[in-house]
């Protein structure tokens, strides 16, 4: 087995044991990527450089423990002082953040080594990481597929060896859909229980940053380096962190999962929905109980997520304006103008519909047919989840309605690849944390399966997830890179 | 529903877009379908709910009025497209 | 012809809010600071950043809206208040929509009718904009430079409703809110930096109707004067155009200082769609009794509060209680010398008299003027116990206004004491009476004139400095006597 191929646990472990030094890890890393990345084009920019630095700092200290010294990846939204942090976007290519976002320094404050800014769907809009302002990422177990979106090279990189962990964020599936298209693990967090400052906003109300990693424990650990209260954002929980990885092993015996019989209809491929049903079946052998419930609402979460996630970004991205940074068209004659083609060359069309499509839904005239409408509905969704969680400690579903689609194969039809993330929106809407694991493979492509609990009940979901992973082997299968 | 070239227009100088002749047809075509796919709201009835715009039942974060360290100006201005006398430089206002 | 349209004046007024940090973020709110020094990720709008409420931004809400008498929201919420401009970081600004904190108060002001009533719709809190620079001026200038300093500042925007009805009662309600927020201790009301401004809303009507006319919005009003003069204009210009079967235009017009007019400020820009909705970076606020009741008992004494205390407690006339009271030094100085010198009508006369005479003629605040209230009450002091007359007092003062220097030693130093012995003025009054027989004639004549010109002399004779309670004594006793 090659170092790159271990796990972050593991990787810990032999650093604490000085088996290895960081700067091995790195190098591997560094190889791993140097044979991979032409291929899977994960990076928008690499770090490694800075990241050698890092790494012999931490080997010349006595101790070295947790994630110090083990090569991770940040999606390109999170900003990292110093390192420029572009989403993705042309609007924010030579984007350099005085600061770091508050994830990214805790991760740097555990010593953990950045080896570089990771791929995603322009300002985190997409399903596919197409929508780059870049380039496309390929999925490493089928390079003519993507990997997924926004969260496209993140998953990509964890898949490929290129990391041993990602940061990423999750709006409406950004972390779970991309982690499920790739086979890796995807976490997004309860609203609140990580930092969402230094986190370029789409939107506000349904952003949270989390980590990819390959395996349940290793999400466990990001999620002790990342989680907690930060007085920079007014919106995150005064609430103590526990320990994730303490309760892991404790087993699922009598656990209530409900599965939720609309993610189990019409426009979830048979062979998703098998497959998935299957995973419940592996939970029922593990003594829990599980029964279908309903989640009455769900089919009106995607337009509602439509309407309230581009109405915040309407207003979050109209700071892009050429002013204090980023692209500026040079040629205005005056300010409106100047603004107007700065913001229309800059973004590419997947932001400008969205941006649109917000500005219209909160114009005069519209705000009541649409924004306050879809707040109404948001509240109906978040306690069809209230209703459930009184009877079930969690729900399982599929993560995403299909395996990993063909670059191009939904690209000319937006309405089409909105409706890709029907089953990982719903949790952003309620701010309930929720986790994808593989749960199985179609065709050698990886399939994802979805849990989701109550607030703060990631380490629940962490338990459920490993008691599943630990009786199934789809999480030691890698795809197959080596030419 | 069925979004007008003007609508478009407007929208599109509402939120500061310039968009070339041949890109607003398109996005009236495909705003039109994703206005029309919302439309599917509208059979529900929210009479008397509540809207939720935080789901956190959180109240009265403050802060104490204290001050902390200001940017160098160097790094303030250091993504400016253009600066001129340690200010951001604009094109003329009207 | 102006006789016969009736102005309806609404202002809304922003104040910059007093606090050490900016609203949102630790920067130091500032003015005059080198440009974008006081600047941070959060107030440059940086992408990522987000908004922390700063207290005491809230508190000084509070203590306003009390002091304005509104009603105080249990529950309001922060929006986004979408607009483009470039003085804007995040291009939009957070504001306070459809739940402010406060709604219907009221401030009473006094106009020529007695006291008046006039209602506030609302106080909401805000954050201010940064400042454009421009090449020459807006208009005719290549570019503009953008300085954020100010960006962020909290601030509060109080609307009143329509029920000014003059100019005049414009200004007196600014003054007088101005003062009210001045004695709060919230902002520094300095109209000339900004830290108060004011856009008026107004319309004319015929007098007798109800319904209200077109209004005009007025902005660029840096000065009560200015305030006054674009009010006055702009009635002017919209009975004018009325009279000759015009319609007025809804519209934002501009004061233009320099020519003394108002102008459209119409260009081609679409109207204004804020698209307000709840900014999803800040929770509500939930404001309960307690707090209510906490900020309450912490507010300091307001203006007209200390106006019925002067004349309940002292019997001092209105007149009186509103020059003591036209600011908060001058209020403080007069209870610090009453609190020394427990007799405040006198006190008070020498505070609206010669006191007042001395800062006009020098420019001066009370606050920066060397009379001390020690100072005062020590004049006052050697004038009750006789050591002066009440002449002297007042060249006394005036030597203290310009030095400094203690009455005492003033008195002592110019060798002004009084003379009340009384061997020593019969001197001088036998010395005039026997320099002025024809006077002396006039008055045994019933000549009461000749009396008062007799004190004069004898006053003169004695630099000022004889009493002239024994002056006057002495002169008729002599005068009889003969």
């Amino acid at each position: 087995m090659e170092l790159y191929q271990y796990t972050v646990q593991e990787i810990g472990e032999m650093l604490a044991r000085r088996e290895v030094t960081a700067s091995e890890v790195l190098a591997a890393s560094a190889e791993r990527i140097g044979r991979v990345e032409s291929r899977i084009h994960a990076f928008i920019t690499l770090t490694l450089e800075e990241a050698e630095k890092t790494a012999k700092e931490l080997d010349a200290r006595d101790e070295i423990g947790g994630l110090a010294g083990i090569p991770c990846g940040i999606k390109d939204n999170l900003c990292t002082r110093g390192v420029r942090t572009t989403c993705a976007s042309e609007m924010l290519e030579d984007f350099v953040p005085p600061y770091d976002a508050t994830a990214v320094k805790k991760l740097k404050a555990a010593g953990a080594v950045m080896v570089g800014k990771l791929n995603m769907d322009e300002f985190a809009m997409g399903s596919s990481t197409e929508n780059s302002g870049f380039f496309p990422t390929h999925n490493p177990w089928d390079l003519t597929r993507v990997p997924g979106g926004s969260s496209g090279g993140a998953a990509a990189a964890v898949a490929a060896g290129e990391v041993f962990y990602a940061l990423a964020s999750d709006t409406g599936g950004s972390i779970r859909q991309p982690a499920s298209f790739c086979g890796v693990v995807g976490m997004k967090p309860t609203y609140g229980r990580v930092s969402r400052f230094g986190l370029v906003a789409f939107a506000s109300s349904l952003d949270q940053v989390g980590p990819i990693t390959r395996t349940v424990t290793d999400c466990a650990l990001v999620m002790n380096a990342i989680c907690g209260h930060d007085h920079l954002d007014s919106t995150s929980l005064k609430v103590p962190v526990p320990d994730y990885t303490k309760d892991l092993q404790e087993g699922i015996k009598g656990l209530k999962i409900g599965f939720p019989r609309e993610y189990f209809q019409e426009g979830v491929d048979r062979g998703v929905r098998d497959t998935i049903m299957k995973a419940l079946l592996k939970f029922e052998e593990l003594g829990a109980v599980v029964e279908e419930t309903s989640l009455p609402h769900s089919e009106y979460a995607l337009p509602t997520y439509y309407i309230i996630a581009p109405s915040e970004a309407s207003s979050n991205l109209a700071r892009f304006d050429g002013v204090r940074y980023g692209y500026r068209d040079g040629n205005a004659r005056d300010t409106v103008e100047m603004f107007s083609s700065t913001r229309a060359r800059g973004f590419g069309p997947e932001v400008i519909r969205r941006v649109m499509l917000g500005t219209y839904a909160l114009s005069s005239g519209y705000y009541d047919a649409y924004y306050l409408k879809a707040l109404k509905v948001r509240r109906l969704i978040k306690e069809d989840f209230d209703r459930a969680f009184e009877r079930y400690d969690i729900l399982a579903s599929p993560t995403t309605t299909s395996t990993a689609f063909r670059i191009g194969e939904k690209a000319q039809d937006p309405l089409t690849m909105y409706m890709s993330d029907m089953l990982t929106i719903p949790v952003n809407l309620a701010g309930i944390p929720s986790i994808s694991i593989p749960g199985g493979f179609i065709d050698n492509l990886p399939v994802g399966l979805q849990l989701m609990g109550p607030p703060l009940s990631e380490a629940t979901l962490l338990k459920a997830a490993y008691a599943f992973e630990q009786a199934t082997d789809y999480h030691l299968r890698t795809p197959v890179l080596e030419v | 529903m069925a979004l007008t070239i003007e609508e478009v227009e407007h929208v599109a100088r509402l939120a500061r877009l310039n968009l070339p002749a041949e890109e607003k047809n398109m996005y009236a075509q495909q705003l039109s379908s994703i206005l029309d796919f919302f439309t599917i709201l509208n059979r529900l009835p929210t009479d008397g709910v509540e809207p939720l715009a935080h789901v956190l039942p959180l109240f009265n974060v403050m802060r104490a009025d204290e001050t902390g360290p200001s940017l160098p100006r160097d790094e303030a201005m250091a993504n400016a497209p253009l600066a001129e006398d340690g200010q951001f430089k604009v094109p003329k206002i009207v | 012809m102006t006789d016969k349209y009736e102005a309806v004046i609404g202002l809304e007024v922003h104040v910059e809010l007093k606090t050490k940090s900016k609203a949102f973020c630790h920067c130091a709110t500032s003015f005059g600071a080198e440009p974008n020094t006081h600047v941070c990720p959060i107030c440059l709008g940086m992408p990522g950043v987000l908004p922390v409420l700063n207290r005491q931004m809230v508190e000084y809400a509070l203590m306003t809206a009390l002091a304005l008498n509104c009603r105080i929201a249990d529950y309001c919420k922060f929006d986004r208040k979408n607009y483009f401009y470039p003085d804007l970081p995040k291009n939009y600004q957070i504001s306070q929509y459809d739940l402010p904190i406060a709604r219907s108060g009221s401030l009473v002001i006094e106009t020529k009718n007695g006291q008046r009533a006039i209602g506030i719709n609302r106080v909401h809190m805000e954050e201010d904009a940064g400042k454009l620079v421009h090449k020459g001026n807006i208009i005719t200038t290549p570019y503009s430079l953008v300085d954020l300093n100010r960006a962020g500042t909290p601030l509060l925007e109080i609307v009143s409703e329509p029920d000014l009805r003059s100019p005049g009662e414009a200004r007196v309600y600014m003054e007088q809110l101005r003062l009210i927020l001045l004695y709060l201790g919230v902002s520094d009301c300095k109209m000339e930096e900004g830290s108060l401004r004011c856009d008026a809303n107004i319309s004319v009507r015929p007098q007798g109707q109800q319904q209200l006319g077109t209004k005009t919005e007025i902005k660029n009003l840096n000065s009560f004067r200015s305030l006054e003069r674009a009010l006055d204009y702009e009635i002017t210009r919209q009975i004018e155009a009325l009279a000759q079967g015009e319609r007025i235009i809804q519209e934002t017009r501009t004061w233009d200082e320099d020519r003394q007019v108002t102008m459209s400020m119409r260009s081609k820009e679409e109207a204004h769609d804020y698209r307000y909705f709840p900014d999803p970076d800040l929770p509500p606020l939930r404001i309960d009794r307690d707090w209510v009741e906490r900020v309450r008992r912490s507010l300091p004494e307001l203006p007209e509060q200390a106006r019925r205390r002067l004349s309940e407690e002292y019997n001092l006339s209105r007149y009186d209680a509103l020059l003591l009271t036209a600011s908060k030094d001058i209020l403080d100085f007069f209870d610090d010398c009453v609190a020394r010198y427990p007799k405040p009508k006198v006190v008070a006369n020498w505070i609206t008299g010669d006191l007042a005479r001395l800062l006009n003629q020098s420019k001066l605040e009370i606050g920066d003027c060397r009379v001390t209230p020690a100072l005062l009450v020590g004049l006052l002091k050697l004038l009750d116990e006789g050591t002066i007359s009440g002449k002297i007092a007042k060249a006394v003062l005036e030597e203290m206004f310009t030095t400094g220097e203690a009455p005492d030693k003033i008195v002592k130093d110019r060798r002004l004491i009084q003379i009340s012995d009384e061997s020593a003025v019969k001197a001088i009054v036998d010395e005039v009476i026997a320099g002025n027989p024809k006077v002396v004639e006039d008055f045994r004549n019933g000549k009461d004139k000749a009396l008062g010109f007799l004190v004069g002399q004898v006053m003169k004779a004695s630099k000022g400095k004889a009493n002239p309670e024994l002056v006057n004594r002495l002169l008729r006793e002599e005068l009889s006597r003969r």
